[in-house]
């Protein structure tokens, strides 16, 4: 049993978020403990990768209310580049290419500054070399994709597994994961379920958007929300995530005063 | 991360790591040119009659000239007036015999450059000339090379030792009249390097010059003449720096290269000179004029250059692609900072039967830097089945930077194949948080996207130097994000 069980690694305070004078985000509230898995779900444009990209500190979100604290330390404060190397991981929704830079070189660039913040060595490139491999038979992803330019021409699955590759080179604490399971064949998926399976334990969190009951099935989350008009209508457990598969969002919608047409975009 | 700054809008002024000055002794002519001072310059390096004619002729003809003002740079007029046309660390008359003549004042500078001149401890597999100012102050491995009946030397060593060969190609592709700055350098040139490579002879190490302004006021003029016979092949690289100071510094450099039946010139230059402030005060004014002739059959010319200095830069290495089944290269990385301005480019002539030229060229522009490609493809009545691949793409950071496009293309042959390809792009935010989220800090996520965009240029690189050179990119544009 680990001495963080039931400790709060992220804690969401009545978080409103503004871009360009648009409010989506509008008083999220949740509790992330050391160990758990969260899933997030609800309509198309509802604000998952809002919260997730503010979890992550992209620029041009503005938090005009509320507060996030991540083991205990103020996360809004932080840059990005810190909150990688403090634990925090986000797989995204749409990797992005970097053309011209080599995948093997990218990671180990991202381990390095990782480790370097943890006090740990640099690994050499022979040394690096050997730990990928090992990560890429774990996460069964090809080793010629080491060698292309990052996501460059990969495939929808092959970015995304090529997502928790570098989730589990990076062993984040905090694991944000949007939508990993859209645009995956059914056996990738499956990969892409063990490879977070593996990691899961009770020092490391994840936080899972999905459309999709059927992740949920290879990855049973603790708990899961659904956040409509960037407001979380309910919380539940995993059966939450049946009922929904059965009778979609409107009833919920319905019971939050909401309109069930577009229930993204107000 | 409340602030909405915009990341790529912050620019500070980033840090030039080669700008202090040398104290050392110098003797130095006083500003202003005139006939007399050529005869000073030619008598300082112990030239022979018709070096001094020459260059005579080439400044009456410079008199009559006019500065070209057509490239996408501005800046003040130019006084040559105001201009010392010599510096020389002080010292005996001849030049030092070994390696410990050389003050060690001067040794001290190139290490500190990062260009040991001591063999032992040179980069394996480099020999270097290293020119401080107008004059060279260290050849390496001279010996080792004439083993293989190669020359490397300076070349006013060259003019003395061998005249023959001097005489017979120096300013056979550049000829003195070409253009305001050659026919300024062929007045007044005072230093450069001088290869020769016999038929046959692979050189067994790269050669390289390392140039350095040191002295106020000065102008630096040096001239490179490489030959490499049928056959033959050779690896060259120049790097240059210069200290900070406040006034602007000419640097009117002319490279020819010739290349006989079958022969391979490869040709880098990692340019470093120091590029101004923030403000635009200082750097130097870079009008370099280089060209290679591919003479023979098969022969071909590659230049590679990174472009990372200067506050205006002029220069265009350039192929004649005389020769049947001739090859001209060029792949350049140009970055323009600060209040950098750079119009480069190349221009491929073909005239031979099959001839082929490849142009990638990386522009990238940030802070108020302005950067342009000029590219001139012509395609002459005899050459039948040439070909050009040409690919130009720019990188912009931040809003107040610019990239421009000239190309030029000239076919008087209807079978010739040209191709040109151009792309603008922004890195991206997308990218940069993508690099942020996996614990890279901005200037490491900047670095290592332009590494990845200038990737196919950087490999065109000698080994040794591809790493100096990914790092001075990155240098060169550290605070270009915020
Ligand atoms: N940078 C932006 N500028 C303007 N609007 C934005 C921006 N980012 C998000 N939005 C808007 O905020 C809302 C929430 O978007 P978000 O991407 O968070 O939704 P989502 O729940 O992840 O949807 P999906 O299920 O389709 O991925 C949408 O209406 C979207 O158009
Ligand atoms: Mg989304």
């Amino acid at each position: 049993m680990s001495a963080n069980e039931k400790q709060p690694l992220l804690v969401i305070e009545d978080l409103w978020v503004q871009v360009e004078d648009k409010t989506i985000l509008k008083g999220i509230d949740l509790t992330v403990n050391y160990g758990e898995v969260h899933a997030i779900m609800g309509p198309n444009g509802s604000g998952k990768s809002t919260l997730a990209n503010v979890l992550a500190g992209r620029e041009g979100y503005e938090v005009t209310r509320g507060k996030v604290t991540y083991k205990g330390r103020d996360l809004l404060a932080m840059p990005p580049e810190e909150r990688a190397r403090e634990g925090i991981f986000l797989a995204f929704q749409y990797p992005v290419e970097i053309p011209g830079v080599n995948n093997i070189y990218f990671l180990k660039a991202a381990v390095n500054a990782v480790r370097k913040h943890r006090g740990l060595p640099e690994l050499d490139a022979m040394d690096f070399l050997e730990l990928v491999k090992e990560k890429m038979a774990q996460m069964k992803v090809r080793e010629e994709m080491l060698y292309r330019a990052v996501n460059e021409g990969f495939s929808g699955g092959e970015k995304k597994r090529n997502e928790i590759l570098q989730m589990a080179l990076l062993e984040p604490t905090l694991a944000i994961l949007d939508e990993i399971d859209s645009g995956l064949d059914i056996d990738a998926l499956r990969d892409v379920a063990d490879g977070v399976n593996a990691l899961r334990g009770p020092d490391r969190s994840f936080i899972m958007v999905t459309h999709y009951q059927r992740l949920l099935h290879y990855i049973e989350p603790d708990h899961i929300h659904v956040l409509a008009y960037g407001e979380v209508i309910r919380s539940g457990d995993r059966t939450l995530a049946h009922e929904l598969e059965e009778r979609g969002y409107g009833w919920l919608l319905e019971e939050a005063g909401m309109d069930a047409q577009g229930a993204g975009a107000p | 991360m409340s602030s909405a700054e915009d990341p790529l809008d912050r620019l500070v002024k980033s840090e030039y790591k080669a700008g202090f000055v040398t104290d050392i002794e110098e003797e130095s002519l006083p500003p202003g040119l005139d006939e007399d001072v050529i005869r000073f310059i030619s008598a300082k390096k112990g030239e022979p009659d018709w070096l001094l004619e020459w260059r005579l002729a080439a400044f009456r003809e410079w008199q009559k000239m006019t500065e070209p003002h057509w490239a996408h740079v501005h800046y003040p007029p130019i006084d040559y007036q105001a201009i010392s046309y010599w510096a020389a660390p002080k010292r005996p008359e001849d030049r030092p015999q070994s390696l410990d003549e050389v003050d060690p004042e001067l040794l001290e500078t190139f290490e500190k450059l990062g260009i040991p001149l001591h063999e032992r401890a040179a980069l394996a597999g480099v020999a270097v000339d290293a020119v401080f100012d107008s004059v060279s102050v260290a050849t390496t491995f001279k010996e080792k090379l004439a083993e293989h009946g190669i020359i490397f030397c300076p070349l006013s060593e060259a003019v003395r030792e061998h005249p023959e060969l001097v005489r017979k190609y120096l300013g056979k592709v550049v000829p003195p009249t070409d253009n305001f700055f050659a026919a300024l350098n062929s007045a007044v040139f005072s230093e450069g390097s001088f290869v020769y490579i016999p038929k046959g002879v692979r050189c067994p190490m790269e050669l390289s010059t390392y140039f350095r302004i040191n002295a106020a006021s000065t102008g630096q003029f040096e001239r490179t003449l490489i030959i490499a016979d049928e056959d033959s092949y050779v690896s060259y690289l120049e790097g240059c720096t210069a200290p900070m100071r406040d006034e602007n510094q000419l640097h009117a450099a002319v490279v020819e290269l010739i290349a006989e039946r079958g022969a391979h010139i490869k040709y880098s230059t990692v340019q470093n000179w120091y590029p101004g402030d923030a403000e635009g005060r200082g750097g130097i004014y870079n009008f370099v004029t280089k060209r290679g002739l591919c003479q023979g059959e098969h022969s071909k010319i590659s230049w590679t250059q990174v472009e990372t200095g200067s506050v205006i830069t002029w220069k265009y290495p350039s192929c004649i692609l005389r020769g049947d089944h001739s090859v001209g290269e060029f792949y350049s990385v140009a970055i323009s900072n600060l209040r950098q301005q750079a119009d480069t480019g190349t221009k491929m002539i073909h005239i031979g039967k099959h001839t082929s030229s490849t142009i990638i060229s990386k522009g990238i522009s940030a802070g108020h830097g302005s950067n342009a490609y000029r590219g001139l493809v012509k395609v002459m009545d005899g050459a039948e089945g040439a070909r050009n691949f040409t690919q130009c793409d720019s990188l912009l950071m931040g809003d107040t930077c610019s990239a421009h496009t000239f190309p030029y293309i000239e076919v008087r042959n209807p079978s010739a194949q040209v191709e040109h390809e151009a792309t603008t792009s922004k890195i991206s935010e997308d990218q940069l948080f993508y690099c942020r989220t996996r614990g890279l800090d901005p200037e490491e996520a900047v670095s290592l996207i332009v590494n990845g965009f200038c990737k196919e240029v950087i490999n065109e690189l000698p080994m040794e130097f591809a790493v100096e050179a990914q790092k001075l990119l990155g240098v060169s544009l550290e605070g270009a994000v915020g």
